[in-house]
């Protein structure tokens, strides 16, 4: 694969919001696709725009200077509530390369990294820091991030911060994950078979569950022995 | 000598496939369920690379975030995009041979809702699905979580996922939840405490007296919200009443296999001296009906308490919370008008939930103005509420008695608020406009919504009677 990733620059936009959850990132409207595209628009739609579509000057991606935004200075947790990847897809389409910030909803920290957003992990001392830096600066402040290295550089400080091995892997060698999870079919198949036998009932517990409702068993009725009428 | 285990790690590690490093194990899925829109993009990376479902029995997908809840005998998607979305997911489970809940099946409805209703989740399993609220399924003791859509595309690919392992936390709830209190105002409660990242990293467990006292279904909603306090997973042990709701809907566990099953789900337990990296201690009967004031599911109050002023480390949140809920410091929620009341949603439509609703709006009738809507979380569960006379009840009411799905908890269909309305809300999100922009979500229970519906204002509950007999 080409796109790998060893180093990540430019300029960061502080977001200094905790909890900015998913449906922030990227709203419903824009959950409609059966592809990635066109999702760029949407990302953090509701704080760029006004309700009438009109860029909100004040918001910090629509300030001089931060059409260019790579990294995102964001507050805890950033990245919580719903499950939806178009919130990583849509930060790539927008330009965005990493996020830094001391903690990340779960599910949106592993969508980032099987993107290779890379979601840097600081103490929220040292976010607070880079925030501040960025906030006295006359200019944009612009940071470097060395993926190899693994640290944060700004015009003040060098912050170290650790990554797995296995998503370091991803950005710098660029892991087919579904691929190296592959060379594992023959465990996974043996696994399957083993469990099976100890455990029957789970088997094809999807396709039997639906073929019992479509009458090929008994018909289904899932509250009659627990109802109630009153 | 084996060292005393909790009952997550027991479900890791009998799902196991291969050790890839300290923090991350392959591990083998039981259960993959597919909506319409976190799946398409898995499907098409799976065909571009020519790969095949590896293991077509343990899959099942349903039409249930963008479907319209609008009750048409039959049902059409009107938006062109989300009729796609709906048309892709059929095309693409009748190309593998996927079970599927299509949109005009009678028995469709909300993934969270209908695959315990109808057996599919049974204790040890291991139940993944491309959204968050699959922690659900911790109530029959099976280790539910949520996954994105790259996560999807290797789950179809090799019935498996990478996962990095989580914290064991313990949250222990003793004493007797008080009347007018429900699961809704514990798990709320609970958020509340410990932050809407307070569970994050961990698989929470649930144990102790109020617990055990809890109906699978209440059970159901304490785990959903789960993942609200940032829990990558939830259990509760299973029980009697745990294995009685899966028995009672899997006819395919009986004679030899029976036996077989109640064997292996006795061993799904703790054991007395496993350890958990964090605990918590709750006592229910301090439980109030508790409502959100703000746009995290954490920003939450008793009913009798008062919204917090800006201060100290979260000052900044709650300032902007506050600006965007249009509330004051210092006030009481009780007596604020809604203009919306929604009751449904993966947490709270269920046949219990609607019991409780027809409870209170028993005699009487949706406020004037407001408008009321009732979403089922499935076919069986909107039939089950039509045989037992509810829907009667609250058509009678006032109330809308739609057709199942998501609807109105993340606005992905037609069912959307418009700006500046406030809503008495059963879902679980109260994020700023989760349920269309400038809108205002309260989060509460199933009866602390119907009291809204009916006074037109956020009311006490235990400050009402309950409906007249008549």
């Amino acid at each position: 694969m080409s796109d790998l990733t060893h180093r990540i620059e430019g300029i960061a936009a502080p977001l200094p919001i905790a909890n900015l959850d998913t449906d922030q990132i990227m709203p419903k409207q824009f959950l409609h696709g059966i592809d990635k595209k066109g999702l760029a628009r949407g990302v953090l739609w509701d704080l760029r725009f006004t309700g009438d579509g009109q860029p909100r000057p004040e918001f910090i991606l629509n300030r001089p200077g931060y059409a260019v935004t790579r990294i995102l200075l964001a507050g805890p947790n950033f990245g919580c509530g719903s499950s939806r990847e178009h919130a990583v897809w849509g930060l790539q389409q927008y330009g965005i390369q990493a996020v830094i910030a001391s903690a990340y909803g779960e599910i949106f920290f592993s969508n980032a990294m099987n993107n290779r957003l890379l979601a840097v992990l600081l103490p929220e001392d040292q976010v607070q820091a880079l925030m501040a830096e960025s906030a006295a600066a006359a200019e944009p402040l612009a940071l470097a991030i060395d993926v190899e290295a693994m640290t944060v550089a700004s015009p003040a400080r060098t912050l170290p911060f650790t990554l797995g091995d296995r998503h370091r892997a991803m950005f710098l060698k660029g892991t087919d994950m579904i691929g190296a999870s592959l060379e594992h079919r023959d465990a996974i198949e043996a696994f399957a078979r083993r469990h099976w036998d100890a455990q029957p009932w789970v088997k094809d517990v999807a396709a039997r569950t639906r073929a019992r409702l479509d009458g090929v068993g008994e018909a289904p009725a899932p509250y009659a022995a627990s109802a109630s009428p009153r | 000598m084996n060292a005393a285990r909790t009952l997550y790690r027991k479900l890791v590690e009998s799902h196991t496939v291969a050790v890839l490093d300290e923090q991350n194990v392959l591990l083998f899925c039981d259960l993959h369920l597919m909506n319409e829109y976190t799946s398409p993009q898995a499907f098409a990376g799976l065909h571009e690379q020519s790969r095949e479902v590896l293991v077509l029995g343990q899959n099942v997908a349903t039409v249930s975030h963008v479907i319209p809840t609008h009750p048409d005998a039959h049902r059409v998607i009107r938006d062109p995009a989300a009729a796609l979305q709906a048309s892709n997911l059929k095309r693409n489970c009748t190309r593998h041979g996927i079970a599927l809940f299509d949109t005009n099946d009678a028995l469709q409805g909300i993934e969270h809702i209908i695959a315990p209703e109808h057996g599919m989740i049974r204790p040890g399993m291991v139940v993944i699905c491309g959204d968050s609220h699959t922690t659900t399924y911790g109530a029959l003791g099976a280790l539910g979580f949520g996954i994105g859509t790259s996560e999807v595309e290797h789950v179809l690919a090799t019935q498996s996922l990478v996962y990095r392992l989580a914290g064991d936390m313990r949250i222990r709830v003793d004493g007797r939840l008080p009347v007018g209190t429900t699961s809704k105002d514990l798990i709320l409660m609970i958020i509340g405490r410990i932050s809407a990242q307070g569970a994050r990293g961990h698989v929470v467990e649930f144990c102790g007296g109020a617990i055990a006292a809890l109906s699978i279904e209440a059970r159901f909603t304490l785990c959903n919200m789960a993942v609200e306090a940032g829990a990558r997973g939830a259990l509760v042990a299973p029980d009697q009443a745990a294995i009685d709701y899966v028995l009672a809907r899997a006819p395919d566990i009986s004679g030899d296999l029976r036996e077989r099953a109640l064997a292996h789900w006795a061993t799904l337990r703790s054991d007395d001296d496993a350890r958990f990296d964090i605990e918590h201690r709750f006592d229910a009967s301090d439980v109030a009906p508790h409502v959100t004031w703000g746009t995290s599911p954490d920003q939450v109050i008793p009913i009798d308490g008062t919204v917090p002023a800006p201060e100290g480390a979260r000052g900044a949140s709650t300032e902007q919370a506050l600006r965007y809920t249009g509330l004051r410091a210092g006030m009481s929620l009780e007596g604020l008008a809604v203009d919306h009341v929604f009751i449904g949603s993966c947490t709270n439509a269920r046949i219990e939930d609607l019991r409780e609703v027809a409870e209170i709006v028993r005699g009487r009738r949706v406020a004037r103005g407001l408008r009321a809507m009732v979403v089922p979380g499935s076919g069986a569960v909107r039939a089950q509420a039509e045989a037992e006379g509810i829907a009667q009840l609250l058509v009678d009411a006032g109330f809308e008695w739609r057709l199942p799905g998501c609807s109105m908890c993340l606005a992905m269909n037609d069912d959307i608020l418009e700006p500046g309305q406030r809503c008495a809300s059963t879902t679980n999100r109260n994020f700023e406009g989760r349920q269309g922009r400038g809108a205002i979500t309260h989060l509460m229970s199933p009866a602390m919504a119907a009291a809204a519906a009916v006074t037109g204002r956020i009311t006490d509950i235990r400050r009402m009677a309950p409906g007249s007999a008549e």
